[in-house]
C-alpha cells in the first residue's frame, strides 16, 4: 500500500422528510400496504403533469446553505431514461444541467487533523418503486409507493484518500441532514444510501487511475469493508499488470468482496434531455434568507461551543453532537446539575451502552435528562457510591424512576452516619483477631480486608470515606 | 453525420424497440438526413445566447406539501397487466 494512493469520491442519496412525493399529493409513508400511496402521477400515467412539492425545494436548499453550496436561482428538471419495471413512466426526473446547488464542501476529523470535502453538486429527483422478485414463480411484484419520494443526491469531490475518511465525511453528511430535519438518517430503510467511486494510483501520479463504482452499501461498516476490499483489489490488479475495468459492482457483505453486475446494461446511456413538462425553477432571494433564518445550529459548531463552554474533550464533544438529540439531552441535563465532564461520562457509557442493548433512540428514552442530572448529583453529594449508581442505572433506565425516589425506597443511601458505621467495625474488628493482630505488626495492606468485610456487611451502602477514618481510628 | 444500421440498433435497443437489420439499414440514410438538418442549425453561432431550456416564461409553480389519497389500490391497479390485488406482477426481471 505504501507507494499507492486510494482516490474516493461518493455519491449519497438522501430521502427527503417531505409529507407527500416530489411531484405528486401521494404520502411518502413507509411501511404502508403495497402500491396503496400511488396515483396517476407517480404511475406514469399518460397525459398527467408534475406539480413540485415546495417544502422538497426548501430542505434541499438548506442542505446547500449548510454546507456552504451555492444555490443556483435557476435549475432545470432533466429525463434520465432507462426502462424497469419500477420506474412506469420509462424516465426518472432529475437533474442534469444546471443542478440546484454546486461547489459545496464538509470538513471531516482526520488522524491528520481537519480536512476538507468538496460537495460538487445537490440536485433533486425523484426516487424508483421497489421490486420483489419470487423465488417460486416467474414473476416480479412491483410497489410504486416510494416511487416519486423526493430525493436529493450529493455528489462529492474525489478527494476521499481512505476509507476512514469516507465513513468519517458520510458520518458527517448524515449528521447534518438529521440535525436539519431534512432526512431520518435511517440507512436499513434506505433513506439515507451510498455509492462509492474508487480508483488507485500510484503515489505522486496526477492522473485518475480507472474507477469502479460500488452500489448501495446499506452502513457505515459496510461502506468501510467494501472500500477496503476494492482498493486492495485494484492494487492487485495493478500488481499484476491487469487492467481495471471501469464497471459497476455490488458489494456482497456476506462474504466480505465486491462483485461485478455484469450483463446489467454496463453501457449506460441515459439520454438526458431537459424535462418537457417541468419550467424552470427560480428560487427567490428572499426565501433564501428566510430559511437560512430557520437553519440551528450544526454540528460542527455544536462541537466547537460544547468544548469552549463545557470544557469537554474534543472526542466527547464529538460523540455528544453526533446527533442532536443526545446533545439536547446532554445539555438539558447539564442545565440541572451543572457538571458537564460527569454528565458526559454518564451519557457515553451508561446510557449509551443501556440504548444499544435494547435499539432504542434517545428520545423515547424513559429516564429523562433531569433523572440523569440528579443521579449524578446524588452520587456527587455522597448519598450513594458511584458503583451504586451504576448498579441501579439499568432500572431507572427502563422505569424512568425518579432517582431519589426509588433510592428512598429501596434503602440504598449510604450509611454515612458514624454512630450506625461503629458498630459494624468494631464487630468486623472483633471477629477478626488474627487480621488485626497482623496488621498491628506492620501489615498495612489488610486496610483493604477490613473495608471488604465491612462493605459486605452494609451491602456495600457503607460510606467509603467514613470507614477508612473509623478504621484508621480504631487501628491507630 | 453518417448513421449506420449498427447505431439505429444501438438506439432501438435503447427505446425497447425490435427491428430487424431490413429495417434499421432502411432507416439509417433516413436518420441520417433528420440529422442534416440540425448540423445546418448548428452552423448558427449560439455562443453570445443563453441556452433555451423551456420556452415558457414563468417559472414553476409550487404546490403544498399536504398529503392526500385520491385513488384506492383498486384503481390504481386497474391497468396492471396482472396482479394480485395488491402488486403489479411483471416477467421476472432478474
Amino acid at each position: 500500500m505504501a507507494e499507492y494512493e486510494a482516490v474516493i469520491g461518493l455519491e449519497v442519496h438522501a430521502q427527503l422528510t417531505t409529507n407527500t412525493k416530489l411531484f405528486c399529493a401521494c404520502p411518502t409513508r413507509f411501511g404502508d400496504g403495497p402500491n396503496e400511496n400511488v396515483c396517476p402521477v407517480c404511475a406514469g400515467m399518460p397525459g398527467v403533469l408534475p406539480v413540485m412539492n415546495d417544502r422538497a425545494l426548501e430542505y434541499a436548499c438548506k442542505m446547500a446553505m449548510a454546507i456552504d453550496a451555492t444555490i443556483n436561482l435557476t435549475s432545470i428538471f432533466a429525463r434520465k431514461n432507462y426502462f424497469y419495471p419500477d420506474l412506469p413512466k420509462g424516465y426518472q426526473i432529475s437533474q442534469y444541467e444546471q443542478p440546484l446547488c454546486e461547489h459545496g464542501r464538509v470538513e471531516i476529523e482526520t488522524a491528520a487533523g481537519t480536512k476538507t470535502v468538496g460537495v460538487t453538486r445537490i440536485h433533486m429527483e425523484e426516487d424508483a418503486g421497489k421490486n420483489i422478485h419470487s423465488s417460486t414463480e416467474n414473476k416480479s411484484f412491483v410497489d410504486l409507493n416510494r416511487c416519486g419520494v423526493p430525493l436529493i443526491e450529493i455528489v462529492s469531490e474525489p478527494d476521499m484518500r481512505s476509507s476512514e475518511e469516507a465513513v468519517a465525511y458520510l458520518k458527517e453528511l448524515r449528521s447534518i441532514l438529521v440535525y436539519l430535519g431534512v432526512c431520518d438518517g435511517n440507512m436499513e430503510e434506505g433513506s439515507f444510501r451510498c455509492d462509492a467511486n474508487v480508483s488507485v494510483r500510484r503515489k505522486g501520479d496526477k492522473n485518475f487511475g480507472t474507477r469502479a463504482e460500488i452500489k448501495n452499501v446499506n452502513s457505515f461498516r459496510n461502506v468501510q469493508r467494501a472500500i477496503d476490499y476494492e482498493i486492495g483489489r485494484h492494487i492487485d490488479c495493478i500488481e499484476d499488470g491487469e487492467a481495471i475495468v471501469q464497471e459497476t459492482r455490488l458489494f456482497d457483505a456476506n462474504k466480505g468482496v465486491t462483485q461485478s453486475m455484469r450483463g446489467k446494461e454496463e453501457a449506460h446511456d441515459y439520454r438526458y434531455f431537459p424535462d418537457p413538462d417541468l419550467v424552470p425553477v427560480r428560487v427567490e432571494p428572499s426565501w433564501i434568507e428566510r430559511w437560512r433564518g430557520e437553519l440551528p445550529e450544526l454540528p460542527a459548531a455544536k462541537r466547537e461551543r460544547f468544548i469552549a463552554k463545557y470544557g469537554l474533550p474534543e472526542y466527547d464533544a464529538g460523540v455528544l453532537t453526533a446527533e442532536r438529540e443526545v446533545a439536547d439531552y446532554f445539555e438539558a441535563a447539564v442545565g440541572v446539575h451543572p457538571e458537564p465532564k460527569k454528565i458526559a461520562n454518564w451519557i457515553m457509557s451508561e446510557l449509551m451502552r443501556e440504548l444499544n442493548e435494547c435499539g432504542e433512540s434517545i428520545r423515547g428514552c424513559r429516564l429523562r435528562p433531569e433523572g440523569l442530572a440528579k443521579l449524578v448529583r446524588i452520587i456527587d453529594s455522597g448519598a450513594i457510591s458511584g458503583k451504586i449508581g451504576k448498579q441501579i442505572f439499568g432500572d431507572l433506565f427502563r422505569s424512568g424512576e425518579d432517582p431519589e425516589a426509588y433510592i428512598a425506597a429501596k434503602g440504598l443511601a449510604q450509611i454515612s452516619d458514624a454512630g450506625a458505621l461503629d458498630a459494624v467495625v468494631d464487630e468486623v474488628l472483633a471477629a477478626c483477631p488474627g487480621e488485626v493482630a497482623r496488621y498491628k505488626a506492620g501489615e498495612k495492606k489488610l486496610t483493604g480486608f477490613f473495608v471488604g468485610q465491612i462493605m459486605q456487611k452494609t451491602k456495600g451502602q457503607a460510606n467509603p470515606k467514613l470507614v477508612g477514618e473509623l478504621l484508621a481510628a480504631k487501628l491507630g | 453525420m453518417t448513421m449506420t444500421a449498427d447505431d439505429v440498433a444501438r438506439i432501438a435497443h435503447l427505446a425497447r424497440l425490435e427491428l430487424t437489420p431490413e429495417k434499421a439499414a432502411l432507416f439509417a440514410p433516413q436518420l441520417d438526413q433528420v440529422l442534416a438538418y440540425m448540423d445546418t442549425l448548428g452552423q448558427v453561432d449560439t455562443s453570445a445566447v443563453e441556452p433555451l431550456y423551456s420556452p415558457v416564461e414563468h417559472a414553476a409553480l409550487t404546490r403544498p406539501d399536504e398529503a392526500r389519497r385520491e385513488y384506492s389500490r383498486d384503481e390504481v391497479l386497474a391497468n396492471a397487466p396482472e396482479t394480485d390485488g395488491q402488486f403489479f406482477i411483471v416477467p421476472k426481471i432478474v
